[in-house]
């Protein structure tokens, strides 16, 4: 007596004649962590031996000195990001974790230092990315702009005429829109109560 | 303060755990006195250690504390499985003490595997003096980063003040929710310097909180998932065990009349016994325990995180099978298998939950007729020669007629192992102690001490292999020295068994680094410790040695030469499909 059925790679049962899995998408996540030494090496340890594929990974202060947020992007099917926020929940030093919506308030700081033979055309550039020059020079100029992933991505673009010398980026910081909580000190396993979830949709409105 | 004058909480007055759960001792001079009154409010009766260098103070606060039993062990990693085979029997942490550097590096495998097991384990290591940390000082280890990746939870201690109380967090993280090993890492200053704050009881952070109950709705649709299976089957893991919740299974598979199969943590949650239990499932699973998981409809996996060892190939894992998956770490839920009811909360409240809102029994009459099918077909079995040479089984077998149904079976790592779970009939939970998601040969022998540390009134033998014996048998001096009566059974086919039986099966024969040309006597390495050895070749003569093992006071290794061509089956190879298993050699090919 054999089973007919089969399961994917990802443990779900599936019709064997389309085998579907599921591709890769991009996850906002933010957690709320004790603001104590060893918590980052702790949570980008759990995502190296676990493989997941972290695309930037934030940490700062909040108005609590005893916590700290992390913002981290994420690249992984859907398993694996929801797999990924259970096993940062598991953590006992992160107080909460929460996916971001894509239309959270999301930001990227990049400098970028370019070469400064053309310094009227760089300031063009950068005034149309609302950027900032920082430091100028016969030979370099920095700027510094803030903005979403393709922003930076369009506007580095544009830079690279002059040749770009270097770049640090520092990776998204996210808080969630409007009145919905981003991560807080809660109950981790806690469901939403209900005024949370109505704010929570009113937001979403 | 001087030692003496201390209030210690006397042995006597500590029998009752909740008075000693109670009862907090005041009155501390130094970290490492705090670091002691933490293990006492944990109520800590013995500990398994090696002393060194930056542990010292620990030791030397422990000196006047006669109520807690220290075990000297011989190496480290002894000190680490023992914790664990400890918190295994009991159900509530074992302690392991280190010092600093090779010490910690020592405890890590035994770490590791608690980690893997939710086995409750807490670590107490010495480290260099705070100022000298980070300058790569006499045996210095960064202990908090190697140890990260094997732990539920480490911890810096970070002054004397504070440091009983980080005991009393490890301890509790160690034992609460999902368990598994904790660490605290203790500079020699931290634990020198005075402070007079005494350690309350111990407790998980505030923001520590593990789910109990399962969302009622998912509840409710589990039930009527099981209510109308035909072919429904329990799949009973560790957690079962770990969560206490035995009792409430073995009432529910047999008010609902659900066919029971076992994984290898969760062996002895379920009677073997019982019509209902359909044993062992996995690469070396019974056959019949594969056959019903492999072909349920409804499959209610409580406490068991599906391991690629149980499963198989995840492709053909129960593939028609709706999961009601039981855990209480959330992680566990659709990580290897996705479940279609996820009920997060503890083992014996969600089966409760599920009791109560089962209304009938599945209409399963014709499965479980169909399930005995398979167990008179695929018997777990073996071929008894006439007289030599020896089977490994027949010697499994015959200890375990003789001993009752509280003995504790400690085993290594390998063919022993197999043989050893899949011969013993299994009737209770915390008899059955073992290495099983690291798969860490030498596990047996401090297993073994560990265990019978903690449960003195029951007999322990530990099966082991020739190979696995080999990497703790230094073991066998603590058990010498505290006069433990233990068996340790050596299956000794003069080979690292399980990987010749590989490569006999998958890589041609070719018998690389798998076989000893020369081993010593087991025998007579046990005389040279001061046990007793014995030396078993004769069928004949299995049921004589054994009485002469359990009935000498002291530990006795009996070196069993077993027939070198016996291998495990049935076996499913890796990542195949449960449903069809090798028998034998020949079916093995076929596959």
């Amino acid at each position: 007596m054999l089973p007919k059925g089969r399961r994917n790679k990802q443990g779900i049962r599936i019709d064997p004649e389309a085998e579907a899995e599921h591709q890769p998408e991009r996850a906002l996540l933010s957690a709320l962590v004790k603001h104590e030494p060893g918590v980052l090496a702790e949570v980008s340890g759990l995502f190296s031996r676990r493989q997941f594929n972290i695309e930037s990974l934030t940490v700062g202060a909040t108005i609590d000195d005893d916590f700290a947020r992390m913002t981290i992007v994420i690249e992984e099917p859907r398993p694996g990001i929801d797999q990924a926020k259970k096993q940062l929940e598991k953590l006992i030093p992160v107080i909460s974790v929460r996916e971001l919506d894509r239309d959270a308030v999301q930001r990227e700081l990049v400098i970028v230092k370019v070469n400064g033979t053309e310094p009227d055309k760089v300031n063009a550039i950068t005034d149309m990315y609302n950027g900032e020059t920082m430091d100028a020079g016969p030979r370099t100029i920095t700027i510094q702009l803030t903005g979403d992933h393709q922003k930076i991505d369009d506007a580095l673009d544009a830079y690279r005429q002059f040749g770009i010398r270097e770049i640090a980026r520092t990776g998204y910081s996210a808080l969630a829109r409007g009145e919905a909580p981003t991560a807080q000190v809660s109950e981790p396993n806690q469901a939403p109560t209900d005024a949370q979830t109505a704010t929570e949709e009113a937001a979403d409105d | 303060m001087q030692m003496s004058e201390r209030a210690s909480v006397p042995k006597e007055e500590r029998t009752d755990e909740e008075q000693a759960e109670t009862e907090t001792v005041d009155g501390v001079a130094t970290g490492a006195e705090s670091v002691v009154a933490g293990l006492q409010n944990a109520g800590v009766e013995h500990l398994f250690g090696v002393q060194g260098g930056a542990i010292m103070p620990v030791y030397d606060a422990l000196y006047e504390h006669e109520e807690m039993d220290h075990i000297t062990m011989a190496h480290e990693q002894g000190a680490a499985h023992a914790a664990d085979a400890y918190g295994i029997v009991r159900g509530k942490p074992g302690v392991c003490l280190a010092t600093s550097g090779p010490g910690a590096t020592n405890l890590i495998t035994g770490l590791a595997d608690a980690n893997m097991d939710s086995d409750p384990v807490i670590a107490l290591t010495g480290q260099v003096p705070t100022d000298f940390v980070g300058n790569d000082a006499f045996q210095e280890t960064d202990t908090i980063g190697v140890t990260q990746p094997v732990t539920k939870y480490n911890k810096f201690a970070e002054s004397s003040d504070t440091v009983g109380d980080s005991i009393g967090e490890a301890w509790a993280l160690a034992n609460e929710g999902r368990q598994g090993p904790t660490l605290v890492d203790l500079p020699k200053d931290v634990t020198q310097s005075e402070t007079d704050v005494a350690p309350g009881l111990p407790e998980t952070p505030d923001t520590y909180n593990p789910p109990t109950e399962a969302d009622q709705v998912i509840v409710q649709e589990a039930a009527d998932a099981l209510a109308n299976a035909e072919r429904p089957a329990i799949l009973a893991g560790g957690g079962v065990i770990k969560g206490e919740a035995c009792e409430e299974l073995r009432a529910f598979a047999r008010e609902y009349e659900i066919p029971v199969v076992t994984t290898m943590p969760g062996t002895g949650s379920f009677p073997e016994d019982d019509e209902l239990s359909l044993g062992i499932a996995g690469m070396h699973g019974t056959g019949y325990g594969n056959l019903t998981i492999s072909n349920s409809d409804v499959l209610l996996g409580i406490g068991t995180r599906f391991d690629d060892r149980l499963t198989g190939g995840i492709d053909t894992f129960a593939p028609d099978a709706d999961i009601i998956h039981v855990d209480i770490d959330p992680a566990e839920i659709s990580k290897n298998v996705e479940a279609d009811y996820p009920l997060i909360g503890d083992a014996a409240v969600v089966i409760e939950q599920l009791d109560e809102a089962l209304t009938q029994s599945p209409p399963a009459g014709e499965w479980r007729e169909q399930c005995q099918t398979w167990k008179e077909e695929y018997p777990l079995d073996y071929e008894m020669p006439e007289d030599e040479p020896l089977k490994p089984q027949y010697v499994v077998e015959k200890y375990d007629e003789v001993t009752d149904d509280d003995c504790i079976v400690a085993a290594g790592v390998g063919q022993h192992q197999m043989w050893a779970w899949q011969y013993w009939t299994w009737k209770k939970p915390r008899t059955w102690v073992t290495s099983h998601g690291l798969g860490t040969m030498g596990y047996a022998v401090p297993a073994a001490i560990g265990a019978k540390v903690a449960a003195p009134d029951q007999e322990v033998v530990a099966f082991d292999g020739d190979g696995s014996f080999l990497m703790t048998a230094q073991g066998l001096s603590v058990a010498v020295r505290e006069g433990l009566n233990i068996t340790i059974v050596v299956l000794n086919n003069e080979a690292v068994g399980m990987v010749r039986q590989w490569q006999d099966g998958f890589y041609e024969g070719r018998r690389m680094a798998s076989e000893y040309p020369w081993i010593p006597e087991f025998d007579k390495l046990a005389e040279a410790f001061g046990a007793q050895g014995l030396r078993l070749e004769d069928p004949d003569e299995v049921e004589e040695t054994i009485q002469q093992a359990r009935e000498y006071e002291g530990p006795t290794v009996i070196d069993a030469i077993i027939d070198p061509t016996e291998n495990v089956y049935p076996m499913v190879p890796s990542g195949g499909d449960n449903a069809r298993f090798a028998l034998n050699e020949e079916h093995l090919d076929q596959l």
